[in-house]
């Protein structure tokens, strides 16, 4: 779950970071009336949740109210790679000497936590660390202790920061592991942390990201979630029910258990001569009004021309798929697509009893399967 | 032959009065693994299957000699779960629960490097050697014993690869399912390890899926310490990054790694035959028996 840069910046200051002050506003008077309180300049920043908003365009300076108003009118709208702006943030604008990067995330390959530290700030940083990985300095967290102040001071120093700001980006650093930690982040950034004419820092942005298996204990947050987000409404809906869910350019549906065993089926689509129109992981143990949810999920996809259903049951078991089965297409006076099915594994004998054959057409293989669901979309496709 | 677990294993089952507890409790025991108790807190004394059931990991592991534990505990307290069982101490703790928070998990990562438990997941399907033992959730039934090690990061395409290799009569030594999650505790290395040093695992059969860098790395380990052959299958060739790692996440371990391409460049250039379907590899283990 990501947080809007308003909402992480809240968390940011509330923690002691400085931050520039800000007001979120939803129209272009509020705009106005905002930065007229903070005092020019301000930067006006649109609200989506996607990297490079200032060079789509959604990030404005602007030195007066008049500009002020035609930046907010632009902005305010606008769909920013394919997202809709429907907020932007008014925040005083910094005059800056200098601009740092810090982050800090999981190192999946060592298992820990590391904090970065780079001078090259208010850029993109990845492409920093493509070109110039010297450039980012690495502190691996030992998660029972937490960050030691001296592993603070190493990182900043050794990445070359003034020494005048040195100790102030330090504790800045310690904060931001600690918010981190504390709020079960996946990542947590600044970028840029800016430094002043006069040595002070101030967090210009602000990136939060939480793990989405550790919601449960952070209530605060769950209630920060914006499930307006995200443009495309299957997606949406996919997000309601529940499903690791991702929409292609295809026309046959897939819907199955587990990530690796819907990639291979998307693979094997690919491999037979068809195209995926999605990818949809139905999870583990999936009861039969989940695999009902996942059937309706595909079906309301209209380039979809066929389906796949590959279930291999461990935890999941297969009377329960196929009871959810019979029950999204027995609704139907007219099945809409041809629904191919696969099961095999835990109950799938069961299973096999249960389906109606009238239904669905049934294949013993993955390969059968996934041969017969390209051939029905090539069918409606011819 | 097999690695880390055999008809001797004597298993604690961690969450045997919850739904799934019980009924893979059950199905390991129709397996014929040997189950000798339950651990849940606050249900010492009652029987779940016949098996006595333990308020502490560490009575059930002392009253019944358990030397391992299969974890079937909500995510919330997997994390907690993991950490008793490493201290209770057993050889071999096999977490399946799915979803547990990546920093407790980063907490229990910590631990293992100052124990000698090894753990095989989270969100992993358990490990099996057909015949004797089975640890989790494999379905039993597609298994045959056999001389094909298996290593997988994904359960369900474990299952599928098993089906395709049982299917024309090669059998498996053991099959580990390590889990997809970021942090895992038994890694493609350990798993490669182990089978490398097994006299009756004839070929590993490894399956991958895109995403971080560790079959890059299991690659590195093949082509410098691996006598026994490997084949592989790597789920995700068509798939689009679905979920966008943050920045901060992809700056990491830069760029160019964790594609499909990427991995199978990789194994290619290690020896290693990779399936363009679980056919294929099942094709790959008949050349390289």
């Amino acid at each position: 779950m990501k947080l809007h840069e308003y909402q992480a910046k809240q968390v940011f200051a509330d923690a002691g970071i400085p931050t520039p002050p800000s007001t979120l506003a939803k129209t272009a008077d509020g705009v106005v009336e905002a930065a007229d309180e903070i005092g020019y300049p301000v930067a006006i920043k649109a609200q989506v949740q996607v990297g490079g908003r200032g060079k789509a365009g959604g990030i404005e300076l602007v030195d007066d109210a008049e500009e002020a108003r035609e930046a907010a009118e632009s902005i305010l709208g606008m769909d920013l790679k394919g997202l809709h702006v429907d907020s932007v943030l008014v925040e005083g604008a910094v005059d800056f000497v200098n601009e740092l990067y810090l982050g800090i995330t999981m190192d999946r390959g060592e298992g820990k936590p590391v904090a970065m530290v780079s001078t090259k700030g208010g850029v993109d940083i990845e492409q920093v660390a493509e070109e110039d990985p010297d450039a980012i300095v690495r502190e691996h967290v030992d998660p029972a202790f937490g960050m030691f102040p001296y592993q603070a001071r190493r990182a900043v120093f050794e990445a070359g920061v003034d020494r005048e700001v040195a100790t102030d980006v330090a504790s800045v650093l310690r904060t931001l592991y600690q918010l981190w930690a504390d709020n079960d982040a996946t990542e947590a950034e600044i970028n840029p942390l800016m430094v002043t004419a006069d040595d002070e820092v101030i967090a210009a942005d602000a990136v939060m990201n939480i793990d989405e298996d550790a919601l449960f204990r952070q209530p605060d947050l769950v209630e920060m979630e914006d499930t307006s987000a995200g443009g495309d409404e299957l997606e949406a809906k996919a997000d309601e029910y529940g499903f690791d869910y991702v929409r292609l350019s295809g026309n046959v549906g897939i819907i199955g258990n587990g990530a690796g065993l819907v990639m291979t089926t998307l693979d094997l689509v690919d491999h037979y001569g068809g195209e995926p129109a999605n990818f949809l992981d139905v999870g583990g143990g999936a009861k039969a009004e989940r695999i009902a949810n996942a059937l309706d999920m595909v079906f309301s996809d209209e380039n979809v021309d066929s389906v796949v259903f590959n279930i291999f049951g461990g935890i999941t078991r297969g009377d329960e798929v196929a009871k959810g089965i019979n029950s999204a297409l027995e609704q139907f006076d007219e099945i809409p697509k041809p629904v191919v099915v696969r099961l095999a594994g835990t109950n799938w004998e069961e299973g096999m009893e249960i389906l109606n054959e009238d239904l669905v057409t049934i294949e013993k293989t993955l390969e059968d399967a996934v041969q017969r669901s390209v051939e029905y979309a090539q069918e409606v496709d011819a | 032959m097999s690695v880390l677990v055999d008809e001797d294993t004597r298993v604690v089952v961690q969450g045997i009065t919850g739904g799934e507890g019980k009924f893979h409790a059950g199905q390991m025991i129709e397996y014929g693994t040997n189950v000798v108790a339950g651990a849940v807190p606050g249900r010492g004394g009652q029987e779940v299957h016949g098996v006595p059931v333990y308020d502490t990991v560490e009575a059930a592991a002392r009253e019944e000699d358990a030397d391992a534990s299969v974890i079937f505990v909500p995510p919330a307290f997997a994390g907690d779960a993991i950490f008793e069982a490493l201290d209770s101490p057993l050889d071999l703790a096999v977490a399946i629960t799915e979803g547990v928070p990546t920093q407790d998990m980063a907490k229990v990562n910590k631990r293992l490097t100052e124990t000698d438990t090894r753990l095989i997941g989270p969100n992993c399907p358990g490990i099996i050697t057909p015949g004797e033992s089975k640890l989790g959730i494999l379905p039993g039934n597609i298994f045959s014993p056999g001389n094909v090690g298996l290593v997988s990061r994904s359960g369900t395409l474990t299952y599928q690869v098993v089906d395709n290799l049982t299917d024309r009569g090669l059998g498996q030594s053991t099959a580990i399912g390590i889990g997809g999650d970021p942090i895992i505790g038994t890694t493609f290395i350990d798993a490669l390890e182990a089978f490398e040093s097994d006299p009756d695992t004839d070929v590993v059969v490894m399956c991958g899926e895109i995403g971080g860098e560790d079959e890059e790395q299991a690659a590195k380990y093949i082509a410098e310490n691996m006598d026994t052959p490997v084949t592989g299958f790597i789920a995700g060739r068509t798939a689009p990054p679905g979920k966008r790692m943050g920045h901060a996440g992809a700056i990491v371990s830069g760029s160019g790694t964790g594609t499909a391409e990427s991995k199978i460049n990789a194994l290619n250039d290690a020896g290693v035959p990779v399936g363009d379907t679980p056919e294929e590899v099942a094709d790959a283990v008949e050349d390289l028996l």
